[in-house]
């Protein structure tokens, strides 16, 4: 069993964290009070080869593994980008696989290189207003017509839509069929042409720099070859990408984790209250101490499921554990560490309220606790399938 | 051209520093590449750019210190050296110099950068010993170089200004940390270092004995606490006389 990270691993983790230091804690802050797209970061981060990460290399991509995916985000994290500078990265590296794995060739060599380049902005339409966690009840609808298809519906909190030139649209092409519902749906990667989507911010707890939406689209065209992989069967490809996502989430969650708790650490060693540092007191520093060897125990399995994926290996129960644990030790990392602050804590000034704000959403997105264990108490357990 | 970078594992700047009961600096803590050999590394790679030929990085230190090296071959250089053994643990300076001089020696490069001082031990003793037993002529503390044929010029950083001086290559230059922006590392530039070479030579590779050491540290000091200014009140009236009485009294007028 080897756990260290490898080279290429450690450099590309050097680089993150050196980067973060051009992007301080202050300029994050700032992003998130105006509700601006961290471009800056991005456009660094595209420079540096990031964004190219995990497209072949055969279109300019770098091929590396959900592991270097892995490592990079954790280290996005870690910088105190909190969510704002992950999921920038993210919504270049994960909209995009769907397209790695079944976009026809014309498709790929269209925007493959563009993607790897960091040039396509994408958002990832699936969710809708009455389909959340049960994806099979969408309701956005595209139907064919004259060598065309002509596209119908509603999604919501779809991400990056202020900005993106595509969007990853999960439709139905067939009407919902109890005895298979999960049938019927098609992927397209659609020009997000304004004409015909109406896009409206929503106003949210948190990660204000990346905007998430309501779409709104009437009578958007697609073309044949802007269909991802077979006509019907969208969903399927989808779900080959949902287990690197949640790996990935996890180790986002526990990157915001290690940043909240440097900065704990930090101010309880120097805040002195009855004349000794409050780190002095148990109280505070176990909770902390907790948090740290939490987000170890996150961070491990999140690597093996990376490495599960990497090695062609069945993945799907470390995947959703590594989610689970990963956004239950972030969260739980920033709660302690804003505990930790007491008032201050509770200060924009400290930073630690942004990223609690932040990673309280790896809880909920891409899927939800919840449903993470109805899936391990069905897969794992063998108890009776309750969703 | 063939230039020589040396490199040189420090402990984290940004981590807290300490030292060993023998005053060596504990190492037992992240370490990286010194800051300061990143300019010599981005000047090495320009140079290069500019004249074509080869960037080869040596660094001796523990076989951690591989990790210095990989990421200057990340930034864009060919190859490494590591010059890595027991007996050269806690070696000081004409050790260190010796054992650089040695590897550096069978490679006989043009050039040979090094930082004025390292980060760590700073005593900036290194590169002045390496090039008398390189048998080169130095310049040092440059702020710019260049290269033309067998020449090398240097703009030499001084406290008033800047020296324009010249020598012969092959040649050890000394660089600052004003001298260029060192480049990152890209994924792309990651992914080629990992077939990169890094040799790894002991001391009985390069033929020389770990000898008497010519330097210890007796004793480290923390530099002596600034003592508190004098603050003048000015009401308005006295404030010019007090500060003309103490700038006298320190002799500065
Ligand atoms: C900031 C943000 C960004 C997002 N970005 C995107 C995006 O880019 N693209 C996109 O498509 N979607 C996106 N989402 C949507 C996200 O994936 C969904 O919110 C999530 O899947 C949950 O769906 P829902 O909100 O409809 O919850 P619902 O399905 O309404 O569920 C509500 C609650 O009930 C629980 N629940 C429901 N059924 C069961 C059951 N059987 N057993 C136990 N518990 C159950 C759920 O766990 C949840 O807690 C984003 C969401 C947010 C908040
Ligand atoms: C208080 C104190 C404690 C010390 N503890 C230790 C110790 O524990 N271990 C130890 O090794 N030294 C230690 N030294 C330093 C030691 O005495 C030598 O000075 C040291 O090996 C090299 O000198 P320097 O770091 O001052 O380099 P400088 O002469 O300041 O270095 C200038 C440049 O020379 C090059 N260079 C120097 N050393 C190397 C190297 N090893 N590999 C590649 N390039 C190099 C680099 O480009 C560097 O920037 C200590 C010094 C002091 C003052």
């Amino acid at each position: 069993m080897d756990f260290a990270l490898t080279d290429l691993q450690r450099s590309l983790r050097e680089e993150v964290l050196a980067l973060g230091k051009r992007f301080p804690l202050d300029w994050w802050a700032e992003r998130d009070r105006a509700g601006e797209y961290p471009w800056e970061f991005v456009r660094a981060c595209a420079e540096r080869g990031w964004l190219g990460l995990v497209v072949p290399e055969s279109y300019g991509g770098a091929g590396l593994g959900i592991s270097e995916a892995a490592v990079l985000l954790h280290a996005v994290g870690e910088t105190g980008a909190g969510l704002s500078g992950a999921s920038a990265v993210h919504f270049y590296v994960f909209p995009i696989t769907p397209v790695i794995r079944h976009g026809s060739e014309a498709l790929k060599q269209d925007v493959l290189p563009r993607a790897a380049q960091g040039e396509l902005l994408t958002a990832f339409g699936v969710t809708e207003p009455t389909a959340g966690t049960d994806t099979s009840r969408i309701e956005t609808r595209a139907e064919r017509q004259g060598g065309r298809w002509l596209i119908n519906g509603q999604k919501v909190w779809t991400t990056n839509a202020q900005n993106a030139a595509k969007i990853l649209l999960l439709t139905r092409t067939s009407p919902r069929d109890d005895a298979a519902p999960f049938e019927g749906m098609t992927l397209f990667l659609a020009d997000l042409d304004r004409d015909a989507c109406e896009v409206r911010r929503i106003e949210k707890l948190g990660r204000a720099a990346v905007d998430s939406n309501e779409v709104f689209i009437h009578d958007l065209v697609a073309t044949d070859e802007q269909v991802v992989g077979e006509v019907g069967r969208g969903f399927q490809h989808l779900l080959d990408g949902l287990n690197p996502e949640r790996i990935v989430i996890g180790m986002e969650a526990c990157g915001i984790g290690r940043a909240a708790l440097r900065l704990a650490s930090a101010y309880a060693r120097e805040r002195v209250v009855f004349d000794r540092p409050i780190g002095a007191n148990q109280a505070v520093a176990h909770p902390l101490a907790r948090a740290w060897a939490d987000l170890e125990a996150a961070e491990l399995v999140g690597m093996k499921a990376a490495w599960l994926y990497d090695q062609g290996r069945p993945c799907g129960l470390e995947a959703n554990t590594a989610k689970l644990l990963g956004a239950d030790a972030g969260f739980a990392a920033c709660d302690a560490a804003l505990q930790a602050h007491g008032g201050f804590g509770y200060a924009r000034e400290y930073h630690v309220e942004r990223l609690w704000r932040e990673v309280r959403l790896a809880r909920i997105a891409p899927i939800s606790q919840e449903m993470v264990l109805n899936f391990l108490a069905q897969r794992a357990l063998n108890l009776p399938r309750s969703y | 051209m063939k230039i020589v970078v040396t490199v040189k594992q420090v402990p984290d700047p940004n981590a807290t520093q300490g030292l060993e009961s023998d005053n060596t600096i504990a190492r037992d803590r992240e370490v990286v590449l010194d800051p300061g050999d990143e300019y010599g590394i981005e000047e090495g790679l320009v140079l290069k750019e500019a004249q074509g030929g080869e960037v080869i990085l040596v660094s001796m230190g523990p076989e951690r210190a591989r990790d210095a090296i990989r990421k200057g071959l990340s930034m864009g250089a060919d190859r490494g050296i590591l010059i890595t053994d027991e007996q050269l643990a806690g070696a000081d300076a004409l050790l260190t110099a010796k054992a650089l001089a040695a590897a550096i020696k069978a490679e006989s490069p043009d050039l040979v950068i090094c930082a004025t001082e390292s980060y760590d031990g700073s005593t900036g003793m290194v590169p002045p010993m390496l090039a008398e037993l390189l048998d080169m002529p130095q310049l040092t503390t440059a702020k710019q170089v260049e290269v033309s044929g067998s020449k090398v010029t240097i703009h030499r950083q001084t406290e008033d200004g800047y020296q324009v001086v010249e020598a012969e290559t092959p040649a050890l230059v000394t660089v600052t940390a004003g001298i260029a922006e060192p480049r990152y590392a890209s994924l792309k530039g990651i992914m080629a270092a990992r077939s990169k070479e890094v040799k790894q030579v002991g001391l009985s590779d390069l033929g020389i004995e770990k000898g008497e050491a010519a330097e210890t540290v007796l004793a480290v000091n923390d530099a002596e606490a600034r003592q508190a200014g004098e603050v003048v009140e000015d009401d308005g009236s006295v404030g010019v006389e007090k500060i003309m009485a103490v700038l006298q009294t320190a002799k500065v007028v």
